[in-house]
């Protein structure tokens, strides 16, 4: 890839199209991240720290440490389902139209195919 | 466990041997031998055939019966353990999957040498990947010698060593014939036959307590000996507080190593859009965290039904739980339909470990050949072609997994797994997330994080009670100890992150803006994606 061709990437970056899309990744990966690795990390110390909170009963044989490790398992399965979500109605079209115009730039560029 | 039960099995893994040695000779018919087809199968497959093969890599053997082996002596405490196994995927689905489908070509050093001057990037991207899948392989290796003592009872010395040749021999014909589109006809073969028999084992348990999930757990309390101390936390890792330590290592390397390791990563290349690698995660999560949910039920459904005393019996650590709880849901020792669920958990245990294996040697002959060879071979010699030479390297990489494995076969190498994931967060996802998010990210600080990490992690293992001074240790003669936890992920994954940090703050290198553009914009939007 010559030089004019790297220029285009710079060029890109710098488009608002382009940080529309990044703002908008950000602004659903950074949150999420840092909240289900908050309630994860919470989860484990507080089990092998303070057991006796999440031995206390619930329901039947059901107790908070049963409910909390079932609360990871769907707060997984939910964040999954979101993310896909976000993704597919929020991003994916915005990104495929800036990979288009970027590999028009680039083609355009360095005159060859790739 | 009598001599029929051995012949069924032995019949139903032969079956599954010849499929998948069907599978191989199938695809490897017309091969055309390029590095695309095959490190990545061609890239295309679609979204659930890669998310069964994600699933079918990541489902080994010692979650099937060493996880319900744990819950069935542990009660909660193997629940907590497994929660890990799954969280570990937001990672991999948020930062990792797209991006690296988006940037790189085969490995994970792609993702990194594509910012950075690429020689000592990738020896060191190279060596931790390759470091991560031999500790995994070996721990398979020996997991699969002992497994057929447990199992067909074959407990001499030879019988042991014959499998982990076979189990070596097997996972060598598969890579370097079939490459990366056999390998994940495998794994997703071995997935279906896996969820199949333990979503029949589970259906069964629920039969048997007529659905009252609440029954079976007040059951399991009182089989247990511990009452409702079995249903909370703190059996196995609660005590003093260096147990208490070691779990929560152990379940940050769990959760932050999985997006570091190079078998999962390689599978994101076999997919051609980075939607298809998302949607791909999607149906492995589903997948996955409803095989989790199965081995709980079947967990405590063994402490219920067959009482931890009788589960210690057959093997202290629990791993005959799911096949002995196979043969009392058939009918009972003796029975036709015990004879022929015992047969087939036992098959379906094999075909795990030998799928597992397969993408492991896979993904190490990749980084041999992709990027140690690449960088290492003399200037100016002939080159290769670098499928001959990866073909060679999954020989090689199974010659050593199959040393290592005879040697270590006596050993108790359960902690080999949790090393494997402590190295992967250490060393490989520092140096990931860097190179994908940080701007000012340089080649020494992408080496140091890798080194900063692997060192430390493997140093500190050496150092700890698993390898010397406790009876429990690999070598308990020796003393060597000054490290108290057994896994080192506390230390050593902040250790990584902090080498990086230092490594670039300290180099001279100004970071190169346009590459990082390039990254930038190629892992965010897909352009000029392979």
């Amino acid at each position: 890839m010559g030089a004019a061709a790297a220029d285009v990437y710079l060029e890109v970056q710098r488009s608002a199209a382009f940080q529309e899309v990044r703002r908008r990744y950000r602004k659903f990966v950074v949150p999420a991240s840092v909240a289900f690795f908050a309630w994860y990390v919470g989860y484990v110390v507080t089990a092998t720290t303070v057991p006796e909170l999440m031995a206390r009963p619930v329901a039947g044989a059901v107790n908070v440490a049963m409910v909390a490790g079932l609360g990871q398992f769907l707060s997984t399965f939910l964040l999954t389902w979101a993310y896909a979500r976000h993704a597919r109605l929020r991003r994916d079209r915005a990104a495929l139209e800036v990979r288009w115009d970027t590999q028009e730039l680039t083609r355009g560029m360095s005159g060859s195919g790739s | 466990m009598t001599g029929e039960h051995q012949t069924l099995a032995l019949l139903l893994f032969s079956v599954f041997v010849a499929i998948t040695l069907g599978i191989t000779t199938w695809v490897s018919r017309n091969r055309r031998g390029s590095a695309e087809e095959f490190y990545a199968g061609g890239r295309l497959f679609s979204p659930m055939e890669n998310g069964f093969a994600i699933a079918g890599d990541y489902m080994s053997a010692a979650s099937f019966l060493g996880v319900t082996g744990l819950i069935a002596l542990f009660g909660y405490d193997g629940l907590l353990y497994v929660v890990g196994f799954l969280v570990a995927w937001l990672v991999v689905l948020f930062l990792v999957a797209e991006l690296v489908r988006n940037c790189g070509r085969f490995t994970l050093a792609d993702v990194v040498a594509a910012r950075m001057r690429e020689r000592p990037v990738r020896i060191a991207a190279g060596t931790s990947s390759v470091t991560v899948s031999v500790l995994y392989l070996v721990a398979q290796m020996v997991g699969a010698g002992s497994l057929v003592a447990l199992l067909l009872g074959g407990t001499s010395d030879a019988a042991r060593a014959w499998t982990v040749i076979g189990v070596g021999a097997l996972m060598v014909i598969y890579v370097s014939l079939g490459g990366m589109r056999a390998t994940t006809w495998i794994q997703i073969v071995k997935a279906v036959l896996l969820l199949g028999g333990t979503i029949a084992l589970t259906a069964l348990v629920l039969m048997r307590f007529h659905g009252d999930l609440n029954r079976l757990l007040l059951t399991a309390a009182e089989r247990s000996g511990h009452g409702a101390a079995f249903l909370a936390p703190g059996l196995k890792y609660g005590g003093d507080w260096t147990a208490r330590f070691d779990f929560i290592s152990l379940g940050l390397a769990l959760v932050l190593g999985t997006a570091g390791l190079p078998h999962i990563l390689s599978r994101f290349y076999t997919v051609p859009t980075a939607r298809a690698a998302r949607r791909s995660v999607v149906w492995a999560v589903g997948l996955i965290g409803g095989f989790y949910l199965m081995t709980i039920v079947l967990g405590f459904g063994a402490a219920a039904i067959l009482g931890p005393d009788a589960v210690r019996g057959s093997n202290a650590a629990g791993n005959t739980a799911v096949p002995l709880l196979a043969l009392d849901l058939g009918g009972g020792a003796g029975s036709t339909g015990g004879t022929v669920l015992f047969a087939i958990v036992a098959a379906v245990a094999f075909a795990t470990i030998l799928a597992v294996v397969a993408g492991i040697t896979l993904a190490s002959s990749a980084s041999v050949a992709h990027d140690l060879y690449a960088s290492l071979r003399r200037r100016g010699g002939k080159p290769r072609s670098e499928v001959a030479v990866a073909r060679i390297a999954a020989v090689g990489v199974g010659a050593v997994a199959i040393a290592l494995g005879l040697l270590a076969r006596d050993l108790n190498v359960a902690f080999l797994v949790g090393l494997a994931f402590a190295v992967a967060a250490s060393a490989n996802l520092p140096v990931l997330l860097y190179s994908l998010f940080w701007r000012g990210f340089t080649t020494r600080g992408a080496v140091w994080a890798v080194y900063g990490g692997l060192v430390p992690a493997v140093v500190l293992v050496v150092l700890s009670p698993v390898v010397s001074g406790s009876p429990d240790s690999l070598f308990p003669g020796l003393d060597l100890q000054y490290f108290p936890l057994q896994n080192p992920g506390l230390v050593s994954i902040p250790l990584g992150f902090l080498a990086g940090w230092l490594g670039t703050v300290t180099s001279a290198e100004v970071p190169d803006e346009v590459k990082h553009a390039e990254t930038e914009v190629r892992s965010l939007t897909g352009a000029g994606a392979a």
